[in-house]
């Protein structure tokens, strides 16, 4: 087993090690460790948030939906911008109402001409969704910078000041997200395992011939999976909005949930949570403990690592373990 | 009844594998080139030159490189703008700092500099296909953003780069003419070398990779070369279009100049043009650089005034909704349009 | 007949395949258990067996493209188990496949043309210049493949894109790129299938011309029996991955094994 998986035990360990690093060599203050940390790992729970939606759609259509980030930024902006005019809860609700329409609509007029396409096609449709909704989003709602009110403080809250010195700062938002994204997994878990729908969707997954000879209709199936993504995209774009502010920049955030997917495995919504939260820690640790060291020895113009951390990790583990920590491994049968 | 092969026998295979066996084309392909390189310089505005033909034609080679890969090797990358910037920023660095070499040595050059990066990012296509490739390229194009943005020297510790005019054996191409003529000549050269590639053997291996790779490893391809050589070649274009980008069209750029929106719209070049063609290459770049122009001045000449900050999320549903057509109705493109109506024009007049 | 066959025998040289002890498992599942046979230069060898033997996963195991977990094939006097397919049809060893595996987006004389890849050999910048060496050896080789599309006659359809074809003609096709490698063994898995009586009788007579003509040692999966007995000089007999029948097709045709397997007699 060891010789087989040598690649990706290497990597974990290089991981672990730079995850020590900075505690074992006194770089840092435990306080201020566990603080980036649990940044991390809260950015992490938001990658987990919008990958999520990604590994739905590719587990039950064999789709990899590009356009997710932009479904995240419509949902947000749809929301932001209708709360202007009435309750939160009330904009949410047909916010979601309108992800159904577009999963109806992406279904009917995307995916079911191209059914019998490979990947790559799909893939490349899916951009074009992307391209489609970045300009009608931007048309109907606006392209300024808009604010979603959650409700909670934002401001950070001290805690476990008496463990460690100084104590550590966590953000009561960051919390309540990660909170929201576990209550979300629970109930998609549930879903999933427990509903019929959801045992639909699952044999969908598996074999789509195979579903519809036993009378599951795909179309349907379809539609209701593009919603239920659509509704992670929407607690991603509400959480996410409220957080940075709804603007453009949002749908370009999604981009980094690629290489949580991954990570974890194109077909797992476990692996996306574990992939984002490897990542999230991963990006934010080595920005403020591995940066300034590169950007000392290196001569650069600031950090900037974030930007190509989780590409180069997914980068890697395509090249050692393709299906990710937890996804399905790829049979080529000649 | 003007596009028969009619009477047009072969008798040597030389002349069977030549690159326009039919008489009609060989006319055709000469007064196209007669235009271009006669007919336009004489009476084409110099504003049609920088806004219309010039990014045409430079986008055009970088179609032109970014087809070999996916659309005759059927490798995807969707971060290529990568390895244009790899061009631009070797060709202003070379140019910098050994000002004694000709321009044309520094255009070779950096395109082998892309071709070596290419081929080091090409490598993951040995183990990973269809959308993990996809996805791995990414962070080419995300790599390179960081470098080039990060690490001073490449910029000479500017925050963005200005190249001096090019200067080939005296002759200097600063003139929109000069560059048009430059460009062009560029063009010409570099679309006969992919034309004979793709008709010789390695054009073959490229295909039968992308077509069934397995079988073709059983005819005794090798997959590794096809995709290294695919990787390199496509790069080594892309590369002297990136230069070409940098030097010629903008004159002055900063690192976002080659960002991931470039290698989209590549991308979409080859799949509107048509994937696996080189006249699809440059169909796709007319209409990426024309398409912009019509949304300005179409709707206005129609008296339907549309506020210019629309225009770019107009412009950006358009691009979408085309995509998703051309990919339900033409999955190859104009080029296969285009193939029709040549194959129609050689019954006309009679129906079939 | 008994002359032609007399010649044939003949003609049947050494041993230059063989199987020794080949067993292959995906997973839980034992495709192949233990295969040992060989086969001889210039003769045409008949693997038959109900469907799910392990026939088209015994052709895969020779051309390289799965990898046995046990024993070995000696080739040529070279033992190997894990060469690389391609390496496969370059020591000369080709196949055809059961599915069809044509390259959908070429012409036929480009699909022919890609089986001479193996044997062209001057590099990149000669083609993109086609000139000298480039050209000269494009054209060598499309005289070779010419050759190859009159011997299957199929002459009328150089242009014409494989997907356009009807089956029959693509899996003349198939067996065209498959010869233009110049194998020694040719790897043929079900080449009538799917045909009706006339294309069977034209792909026999094209089968035993590649034995004839080029002295092509033939390797052939196939379910028609009349075929086999007709066309085979020794015959392989597999049922769920083992060897159950080897020798002349009388001799198989007589075994109780082999009898039992397809009339699916439990045993």
């Amino acid at each position: 087993m060891l010789k087989k998986h040598w690649p990706v035990i290497l990597l974990g360990i290089a991981l672990l090690v730079g995850l020590a690093l900075p505690l074992a060599t006194g770089a840092s203050a435990p306080g201020f460790y566990i603080e980036v940390l649990l940044g991390g790992l809260m950015t992490g729970v938001l990658y987990s948030l919008v990958a999520m939606g990604f590994a739905l759609i590719f587990k039950a259509s064999g789709v990899f939906n590009f356009a997710q980030g932009t479904m995240v930024l419509f949902a947000a902006l749809a929301v932001a911008r209708m709360a202007e005019s009435m309750p939160l809860w009330v904009a949410i609700l047909l916010a979601m109402g309108i992800m159904v329409v577009l999963a109806f609509l992406i279904e009917r007029i995307v995916l079911r001409p191209l059914v019998n396409q490979e990947g790559v096609a799909l893939l490349m449709a899916t951009l074009g969704v992307t391209y489609f909704l970045d300009g009608l989003g931007q048309i109907v709602w606006g392209s300024d910078v808009y604010e979603i009110n959650l409700g909670i403080g934002k401001e950070p809250v001290m805690i476990l000041q008496n463990v460690f010195e100084g104590g550590i700062l966590v953000n009561k938002e960051d919390f309540a997200a990660a909170l929201v994204a576990t209550a979300l997994v629970a109930a998609l878990a549930v879903f999933f395992q427990k509903t019929p729908t959801g045992r639909a969707l699952r044999a969908v997954a598996d074999d789509h011939q195979a579903a519809q000879s036993i009378g599951i209709p795909l179309n349907w199936i379809w539609v209701i999976v593009w919603s239920v993504a659509g509704f992670v995209a929407l607690v991603a774009g509400v959480i996410w909005g409220s957080k940075l502010g709804v603007q453009f920049s949002l749908s370009q955030v999604a981009l980094k949930a690629l290489p949580v997917v991954i990570l974890g495995g194109f077909t797992s919504v476990t692996g996306s949570i574990v992939g984002g939260l490897i990542i999230g820690v991963g990006e934010k640790m080595s920005e403020v403990f591995l940066g300034p060291i590169l950007v000392k020895t290196f001569d650069l113009a600031g950090g900037g690592i974030e930007n190509w951390f989780a590409y180069v990790l997914a980068l890697l583990f395509l090249l050692v373990r393709p299906e990710g920590l937890f996804g399905e491994k790829l049979i080529d049968r000649v | 009844m003007f596009y028969r092969e009619n009477g047009q026998f072969k008798s040597s295979y030389a002349s069977d594998l030549q690159m326009l066996p039919i008489l009609q084309d060989r006319l055709f392909m000469a007064g196209l080139l007669v235009v271009a390189f006669v007919a336009v310089p004489l009476f084409v505005s110099d504003y049609l030159f920088l806004a219309i033909l010039i990014p045409f034609l430079i986008l055009a080679l970088a179609a032109i490189g970014l087809n070999l890969l996916v659309g005759y090797c059927g490798q995807i990358s969707i971060g290529h703008a990568a390895f244009m910037a790899v061009g631009a920023y070797s060709a202003y660095n070379l140019a910098l700092r050994i000002p004694q070499l000709n321009f044309l040595v520094v255009l070779v050059l950096s395109g082998l500099i892309a071709s070596a990066v290419g081929l080091v990012f090409g490598l993951p296509s040995l183990r990973i296909k269809g959308l993990y490739l996809a996805v791995a390229t990414l962070a080419a194009q995300f790599f390179m953003d960081w470098l080039f943005a990060r690490v001073k020297w490449f910029t000479n510790y500017a925050p963005s780069v200005s190249p001096a005019p090019i200067e080939i054996f005296g002759w200097k191409v600063d003139s929109p003419l000069d560059k048009y003529l430059f460009v062009l000549c560029v063009l010409t050269v570099f679309t006969l070398l992919a034309r004979n590639l793709v008709r010789g053997h390695i054009g073959r291996e490229w295909m039968a990779i992308r077509d069934m790779d397995v079988a073709a490893e059983v005819i005794g391809i090798r997959p590794v070369y096809a995709k290294l050589t695919a990787f390199a070649v496509s790069s080594f274009y892309v590369g002297v279009a990136g230069a070409l980008w940098g030097f010629v069209q903008l004159g002055a750029w900063e690192p976002l100049a080659f960002d991931l929106n470039l290698s989209l719209s590549l991308l979409f070049m080859i799949i509107i043009g048509g994937m696996g063609s080189l006249l699809g290459s440059y169909f796709g770049a007319a209409f990426i650089v024309t398409l912009p122009i019509l949304l300005n001045q179409v709707p206005a000449a129609l008296g339907v005034p549309i506020p210019t900050a629309m225009n770019a999320h107009l412009e950006s549903m358009i691009f979408g909704a085309l995509i998703i057509f051309f990919l339900i109705v033409e999955p190859q493109g104009l080029a296969r349009l285009w193939a029709i109506g040549k194959e129609k024009l050689r019954l006309w007049p009679f129906p079939h | 007949m008994a002359g032609e066959s007399n010649a044939r025998a003949a003609r049947i040289g050494e041993v230059i395949l063989a199987l020794e002890g080949v067993s292959l498992a995906f997973g839980g599942v034992k495709a192949l258990s233990d295969i040992s046979f060989d086969v001889r230069e210039h003769e045409v060898r008949a693997i038959i067996g109900p469907n799910g033997a392990g026939k088209s996963s015994m052709l895969n195991v020779i051309n390289g493209l799965y990898h046995p977990q046990q024993g070995t094939i000696r080739y040529l006097g070279r033992e190997y188990h894990d060469m690389d397919p391609h390496e496969v049809a370059v020591s000369g060893i080709a196949r055809t496949f059961q599915g069809l595996a044509l390259f959908r987006g070429m012409t036929v004389l480009d699909n022919i043309m890609s089986g001479r890849n193996l044997k062209m050999h001057t590099n990149i910048l000669l083609q993109a210049l086609r000139i000298g060496p480039a050209l000269r050896e494009e054209i060598a080789h499309r005289e070779v493949v010419e050759g190859i599309i009159d011997f299957l006659e199929i002459q009328a359809y150089r242009r014409t894109p494989v997907g356009r074809l009807p089956y029959g003609l693509q899996k003349r096709v198939d067996l065209a790129r498959a010869l233009a490698t110049e194998p020694r063994i040719l790897l043929l898995d079900e080449p009538m299938a799917g045909m009706n009586l006339e294309e069977k009788q034209d792909m026999c007579r094209f089968i035993l011309d590649v034995n004839d003509q080029f002295g092509t040692t033939i390797v052939l999966i196939e379910h028609d029996m009349s075929v086999v007995m007709d066309i085979s000089d020794r015959v392989v007999v597999l049922d769920y991955g083992r060897k159950i029948g080897d020798g002349t097709p009388d001799e198989v045709r007589g075994n109780r094994a082999v009898i039992d397997a397809y009339l699916g007699v439990s045993h």
